[in-house]
């Protein structure tokens, strides 16, 4: 896992319900967008919302398993590690993310 | 100079004496064939399958007409024989057509047994037989109601299956204590009863029919205890008799059937006879196995080789429904000196039942769990004995026996070289291996065509695939079937089956019950699922946004740099001021940064935000304008010419006929994208000849083409037919796109649908066949009933989705 510099910061997002289950939301950053994934399990992932191949927004991708697929042109990357699937080359920065009790889910960002 | 053969009769035993006549002695004969249904031969136990719907006609042809034409044969269809003249050698049809012959084959077949009960010969009587049957049950069925079948065993259980799955009411009337009473024992059998029972279809056993009670038509049938069961079609499936009147006239020999020796000649030395029809040492045949060896020994015998003889073998049964397994083989009837060995698994619905006499297996049933069938049944013919540090693991089949895997490949890699692979055919395992290692065939339709394993009631399909994996490896798998994606060894074809004939209704069945290799999916196969079940049950299935394609979850086109594009309607490529006005005023108010004019006469206002999609939606909306689909695998543009409405060449109204086109079909998802194009006359401005599906206008109606494209590859359309009104025109287009949503698979376009599927049985099942266009065009619009809501006006004033067009905020 990335981004644990010491000016990061834990902040409150949405509810786990105001993502779709196999969906994902946007989160704007000053650092750039921030897509976050809930998948089938009900994990919760969240990764720079940026394609290394061509920029696309990955979190318009189908998400399946713990894994989404970008829209532009069918990377698939695996969103605990960020790293690209199969024959394709490249990563993602990913961020620390819980689902606290009361079903509120956090992220860790650098601070904006 | 060849010798002159007339064969009376098409059916599948004398179709494959001809094969392998032909092929061992191809110019030995002059052949000319008597068939009295007018039709050339089909693969008659898979009628089953053409009831239920899972098949059509054109996909159990054996032999088309073509096959007839290469080996110079001549088909007289619908010519019903009527005498043999033995002392001219000749024989005479009831259309009056007399044929010399020096050898004459007598393949007459069977005649369903109908039970003389009062109003036994009214109309809605039917029995199951040919394909005349099963037209008349598919009409029957269309209006509904509730259907009796009188017999329950293997035809009538097939029958009443389909019937249900054609969305009759279904009662079985069966005269014993268990179905198929011949073929199962009671536990076996009440099993089966129950499984049918839960699927809606009435059983009832030792019901005594009394009598088919209705003044013009069927109206009900009454039994002895006076239970009356209202009927609007009754099936009289209790049995066949063999049909051997016309040899009995000829003055044969005959008993129950025609009697034949062990080369299936008849009392006449230049008579033969094979199939239903015949009786050989006191036994009667209907189940394909033993008639195919008939044919074959027949085959030969006319080629001129004599050393071959029948044998009486046992015979194994399946059912051919969709979802039951069961199987049985062999003499399975208690008695002196006879042991059983059961295994029940309730939760699972299995039971298996194995007879043992002298040590010997004589005789197995099994139900849920049919895998072993095809080893029990080798055992059975092989006849060894068990021993009895065997027997007690003996239930539990091949791979219990033959060591510790349970991997399929491991059990056909156990198997003997002369164990049966395919009992239809009577192909071993050895003669499949043969052709995949002598031959060098890599597929299964490769093997099919070389050894006949697995073509004709296909339940042994999996097992052939084992052996091509077993001996290929990969290249098998790589090479061989085209699955959907890496989640299932599914092909397309097999998913949108057994969607429909297993009742899935959602994403999580099919992936449950087809065994996805995956948790949920991926990006491939989620978006194919989603659309199969769209397509298979409209109004029923709950569309799965989050299995669509970005484009298709927020009804707008993806750009490179993650703005969208957004294209309105413009029905048949018409607009007006006011639309353009108010497309004018989106531009400027969202700061629009370009707008095109599309290749399907639209506009496009492409590098809107996704956060201004349903503010630039509501004002298109308030204008009149609603989603142009551009974005999905559904109807795209209906392109248009100004036609006789402007033109001075335009032969008719091309604008008129592309707008109604389009109001009836906008919002229908297909497997692909779909564009169509209207053009008034033969000059052909609106390029209506390169589309999915085109319509030329003419003088005298609607040229209808279909099958063009314009992209990766460029093909010029088939033409369909032509038609003289505009109705006909809409209806056939629907018909067409109906076929292409029942039949495509996904991400197939429209040409390449119909290279795979024939371009003429397209023709046939659309063009050919009113009655089945009809009902294609009324299942696309019944479809279209739920498909046609604007989805931009749901998301610009019904807050649809509105997560999709928000950007989270981080707070502290």
């Amino acid at each position: 896992m990335d981004g644990s510099g010491s000016l990061d910061r834990w902040y409150d997002i949405c509810a786990l319900e105001d993502i779709p289950v196999r969906g994902s939301r946007r989160v704007g950053h000053a650092g750039g967008t921030i897509g976050v994934f809930r998948t089938a399990g009900q994990k919760v992932f969240a990764a720079d919302n940026k394609c290394p191949h061509r920029g696309g927004p990955l979190s318009e991708g189908i998400v399946h398993d713990s894994a989404v697929t970008c829209p532009l042109h069918g990377w698939v990357f695996d969103l605990e590690t960020g790293a690209a699937r199969g024959a394709d080359e490249g990563c993602l920065k990913t961020y620390p993310v819980e689902v606290r009790e009361d079903g509120r889910i956090w992220i860790r960002l650098p601070a904006c | 100079m060849p010798q002159k053969l007339v064969v009376i009769g098409n059916g599948m035993a004398p179709g494959r004496v001809l094969e392998t006549l032909i092929e061992t002695a191809p110019d030995a004969y002059d052949i000319t064939i008597f068939n009295a249904e007018a039709r050339v031969n089909y693969n008659r136990i898979m009628l089953s399958p053409v009831l239920s719907g899972e098949q059509s006609f054109e996909e159990i042809v054996i032999h088309g007409d073509g096959w007839y034409i290469e080996h110079g044969i001549t088909l007289y269809k619908g010519h019903k024989v009527v005498e043999i003249d033995r002392e001219a050698k000749t024989v005479t049809s009831e259309p009056g057509e007399t044929v010399s012959y020096d050898k004459l084959l007598i393949a007459t077949g069977s005649n369903p047994f109908i039970i003389p009960l009062p109003g036994h010969d009214l109309p809605g009587v039917l029995t199951y037989r040919d394909l005349d049957d099963v037209n008349a049950m598919l009409l029957a069925a269309k209006s509904g109601g509730r259907a009796v079948v009188i017999g329950g065993g293997l035809l009538g259980l097939e029958a009443a299956a389909g019937l249900q799955a054609q969305g009759m009411d279904v009662t079985v009337l069966h005269l014993m204590p268990t179905l198929m009473e011949r073929q199962l024992d009671p536990s076996a059998g009440y099993l089966l009863a129950k499984e049918l029972a839960g699927r809606g279809i009435d059983i009832r056993c030792e019901a005594n029919t009394k009598e088919i009670v209705g003044k013009d038509r069927v109206e009900a049938v009454r039994l002895e205890d006076g239970t009356e069961i209202p009927a609007s079609l009754v099936v009289m499936a209790v049995g066949i008799r063999p049909n051997a009147g016309l040899a009995k006239q000829a003055g044969l020999e005959t008993g129950r059937g025609i009697l034949v020796d062990a080369q299936m000649r008849t009392s006449d030395p230049d008579v033969y006879s094979v199939g239903e029809c015949v009786e050989f040492e006191g036994n009667c045949y209907g189940l394909v196995a033993p008639l195919y060896e008939q044919a074959r020994i027949c085959g030969l015998a006319l080629a001129g080789e004599e050393g071959h003889a029948f044998v009486h073998t046992e015979t194994s049964t399946k059912l051919k429904v969709t979802g039951i397994n069961l199987f049985s083989a062999g003499d399975f009837a208690e008695g002196e000196n006879r042991e059983e060995i059961v295994f029940r698994d309730a939760a699972q619905g299995v039971y298996k039942r194995l007879v043992l006499e002298d040590d010997r297996i004589v005789g197995a049933v099994l139900y849920g769990d049919v895998a072993d069938g095809a080893w029990f049944f080798q055992q059975i013919k092989a006849a060894d004995p068990v021993g009895s540090e065997a027997r007690r693991t003996l239930i539990f089949g091949q791979s219990f026996a033959g060591g510790p895997a349970l991997d399929p490949l491991a059990a056909v890699a156990a198997l003997p070289d002369d164990a049966e692979i395919c009992g239809c055919n009577g192909v071993s395992k050895g003669q499949i291996l043969q052709s995949i290692d002598k031959k060098g065939q890599t597929s299964l339709d490769g093997v099919r065509a070389c050894t006949k394993a697995s073509s004709s009631c296909g339940t042994c399909t999996g097992l052939v695939e084992s052996l091509l994996a077993l001996r290929l490896g990969d290249a098998f798998s790589a090479g061989g079937k085209q699955t959907v994606c890496a989640c299932t060894d599914f092909g397309h074809d097999d998913v949108r089956r057994l969607i429909l004939s297993q009742g899935l209704k959602s994403i999580p069945a099919v992936m449950q019950e087809l065994e996805w290799k995956t948790s949920c999916g991926c990006a491939k196969c989620r978006p194919a699922l989603n659309y199969y079940l769209l397509a298979s049950w409209p109004g029923e299935y709950v569309d799965d946004n989050q299995s669509r394609f970005i484009n298709e979850r927020v009804h707008a086109n993806i750009q490179k740099d993650g703005t969208y594009s957004v294209v309105p309607r413009a029905w048949g490529g018409m607009t007006t001021a006011a639309e353009l006005r108010a497309i004018a005023d989106v531009v400027d108010k969202f700061n629009i940064p370009a707008v095109k004019y599309t290749g399907g006469q639209r506009i496009d206002m492409l590098g809107v935000p996704k956060e201004d999609l349903p503010a630039v939606w509501a004002d298109l909306n308030a204008a009149g304008m609603v989603s142009g689909h551009a974005y999905g695998k559904s109807l795209r543009t209906v392109k248009t010419c100004v036609g006789s409405e402007w033109c001075r060449f335009g032969t008719q109204d091309s604008t008129g006929l592309g707008i109604k086109l389009e109001r009836m079909m906008w919002g229908a998802w297909t497997p692909h994208k779909v564009k169509l194009a209207v053009s008034g006359c033969p000059r052909n401005c609106a390029e209506a000849t390169c589309k999915d599906i085109g319509v030329v206008c003419v003088d005298s109606g609607y040229e209808i083409h279909f099958a063009g494209a314009a992209g990766m590859e460029v093909l010029k359309t088939e033409i369909l037919c032509k038609v003289a009104s505009e109705a006909e025109a809409l209806e056939t287009c629907s018909a067409l796109l109906q076929l292409y949503r029942e039949q495509g698979w996904y991400l197939e376009r429209i040409y390449k649908w119909a290279a795979r599927a024939g371009h003429d049985r397209i023709r046939a099942q659309i063009v050919e066949d009113a009655e089945n266009r009809a009902a294609l065009h009324q299942r696309f619009l019944y479809s279209q009933s739920f498909s046609q809501t604007d989805p931009w006006e749901e998301r610009a004033s019904r807050s649809v989705d509105a997560h999709e067009f928000h950007v989270l905020q981080p707070a502290e």
